[in-house]
């Protein structure tokens, strides 16, 4: 990749700002490692696909990150704090969005974005004026009032997402966010993505697509607790002699 | 095999379907390509007896889905989407459980699933529920396999498996319905679509269409241009700006554009890519993906 255009050199300037960084990170359970002595670093403003198959032990590396569960040995910080001994600041400072929406589904639209700005401490004043936009720019304003449960997928699913980036975390955590939505759906959802990184969230997801690994800055793929690859999908294909991702994918993987 | 003739159901005041007919020819590879919510379990539910429609008929093998119901079971193989293994059981006492209540053996049967079944044999007496999510999809083909049946359906059956476990998973269909088995698979990737007989696009309940999948992109009429620029997000969003732009998406390390009509030109998007300093540009007309065409007809 070439820095030609001022944007892009703008990206990688803000892509020196290491938000994540992780060094020889293990985790086992019992005789099985599920990470296998993980070193790598995210930055901030960056949008880092994690690629593995099924096992590979992509859940567990992100129940680490966000200070749900303790590495065996390695040294991890994320958002500049220490995954063993300041995982609330963590918490703190990080989204999560998995697959299932956590959405409470018998609260309203409304309820639910007050809940979540509840927990994160976010004053009335600042909730109200954020709730507005928010509802604005997802063209919720109108549907504010209904109940979660009888929404589309597509609207939980922008919500979801909005939800878990309304406490402006610096670094958002995505589980296969886009699993069986229909494709304008997901590419829409994409979009937010786009959008929450260019205002300087660090995006790390997870996808089984692998069109959406090209949509990433870097990727990384894991097989059997290990990294085996981390690069920009271009250098990637082009290291693997690959037409896309998924045919370097398929290599690594298989 | 299958012939489903106006079928509708509603769960009270939703429609899940609406008025779907379809065919499935003796040993076809079919494909039900659908998002989630799209009725695809249901239809499924219907053909497997599980469920009554609401009005419609649908027949597999000549046997009707209400009236014939406890034939049908006898030569169905159902792989639910949820698998419906006890998981308190081990995997051998699983497929020995499935063969048993179809009054057969795992012997008598055990070539037709010795491919699948080999790879988890080394774990047979582990239970199920301590299985990744893999083998649980081996084991639970397997067992719905184990009484040889004429007809197999699977509801999603590569949902949530990474890109290599699918590629696997559908060269096991293959191999299957080299044996005359007949297969209805639904599934909400795109991309799966190719590797099927014949496909049903299906969308809030209703059939987009039914045809092979080649036919269905050789019918498709609208002019497709392809993109790529060294900036991906600003090209889209500059795309969309463009004046005679009608949809723009991204596809892989593509964005995929249609124009107002199908006269907006390859040199007029490269004239404007160029005037907004794009770099590294390429602006070439594609034949139609099923994606394409599945996007185009959820808009209409």
């Amino acid at each position: 990749m070439t820095l030609s255009s001022p944007d892009e050199y703008q990206k990688n300037t803000i892509m020196n700002e290491q938000i994540i960084t992780v060094q020889n990170l293990v985790k086992k359970f019992g005789s099985f490692t599920a990470n296998d002595n993980l070193t790598f670093d995210v930055y901030r403003g960056e949008i880092f696909g994690f690629l593995g198959a099924n096992g590979a032990g992509k859940t567990t590396a992100l129940r680490i990150l966000c200070g749900l569960s303790a590495p065996t040995s390695g040294e991890v910080k994320v958002a500049g704090f220490d995954i063993y001994r300041e995982t609330e600041k963590i918490k703190k400072n990080i989204g999560y969005m998995s697959q299932k929406f956590s959405l409470y589904e018998d609260l309203t639209i409304a309820e639910n974005i007050q809940l979540y700005a509840g927990i994160y401490g976010i004053s009335s004043k600042k909730r109200k004026a954020k709730m507005a936009e928010l509802l604005k720019n997802l063209e919720l304003e109108s549907a504010k009032n209904k109940l979660i449960a009888g929404l589309p997928l597509g609207w939980k699913q922008k919500l979801a997402f909005s939800v878990a980036i309304f406490h402006e975390p610096k670094i958002v955590f995505l589980d296969e966010p886009t699993g069986g939505v229909d494709p304008i759906t997901r590419r829409r959802f994409w979009d937010l993505i786009y959008e929450a990184a260019s205002n300087g969230i660090t995006v790390f997801v997870t996808t089984h697509y692998m069109d959406e690994a090209e949509y990433c800055d870097r990727v990384s793929i894991m097989d059997a607790g290990k990294i085996e690859a981390l690069d920009t999908p271009a250098k990637l294909k082009e290291k693997y002699n690959a037409k896309n991702m998924d045919e370097v994918f398929i290599q690594i993987a298989r | 095999m299958i012939e489903v003739k106006n079928i509708s159901k509603s769960y009270k005041k939703t429609s899940a379907l609406q008025n779907i007919s379809l065919e499935v020819q003796e040993s076809e590879l079919f494909g039900l390509i659908g998002p989630d919510g799209a009725g695809k379990t249901t239809l499924m539910r219907i053909l497997m007896t599980l469920l009554l429609p609401d009005s419609g008929d649908a027949t597999i093998n000549g046997l009707n889905v209400v009236t014939d119901f406890k034939k049908i079971r006898h030569i169905v193989g159902y792989m639910p989407g949820r698998f419906s293994l006890y998981q308190d059981l081990s995997v051998e006492e699983n497929l020995s459980f499935f063969a048993t209540v179809f009054g057969t053996t795992v012997e008598e049967n055990y070539d037709l699933i010795r491919d699948i079944y080999y790879q988890i044999e080394p774990f047979k007496k582990r239970r199920a529920g301590k299985l990744s999510g893999g083998m649980k999809q081996k084991l639970a083909l397997s067992c719905a396999l184990i009484h040889s049946p004429k007809i197999l359906v699977l509801d999603e059956p590569t949902t949530g498996v990474d890109a290599v476990s699918r590629k696997e998973f559908w060269e096991m269909l293959k191999k299957l319905q080299q044996k005359g088995i007949t297969i209805f698979v639904s599934t909400p990737y795109m991309d799966e679509a190719i590797l099927c007989d014949q496909v049903a696009l299906i969308q809030n309940g209703k059939i987009l269409d039914v045809d092979s999948p080649k036919r269905i992109t050789e019918k498709f009429q609208r002019k497709i241009i392809r993109m790529r620029s060294d900036e991906m997000f600003r090209l889209i969003n500059d795309l969309r700006k463009f004046k005679k732009a009608e949809s723009v998406f991204a596809f892989g390390q593509y964005v995929h554009f249609t124009g107002i009509n199908d006269d907006v030109e390859e040199s007029e998007l490269d004239l404007y890519l160029e005037k907004l300093n794009h770099k590294n540009v390429l602006v070439e007309e594609i034949p139609p993906e099923i994606e394409d065409v599945f996007m185009n007809l959820m808009k209409q």
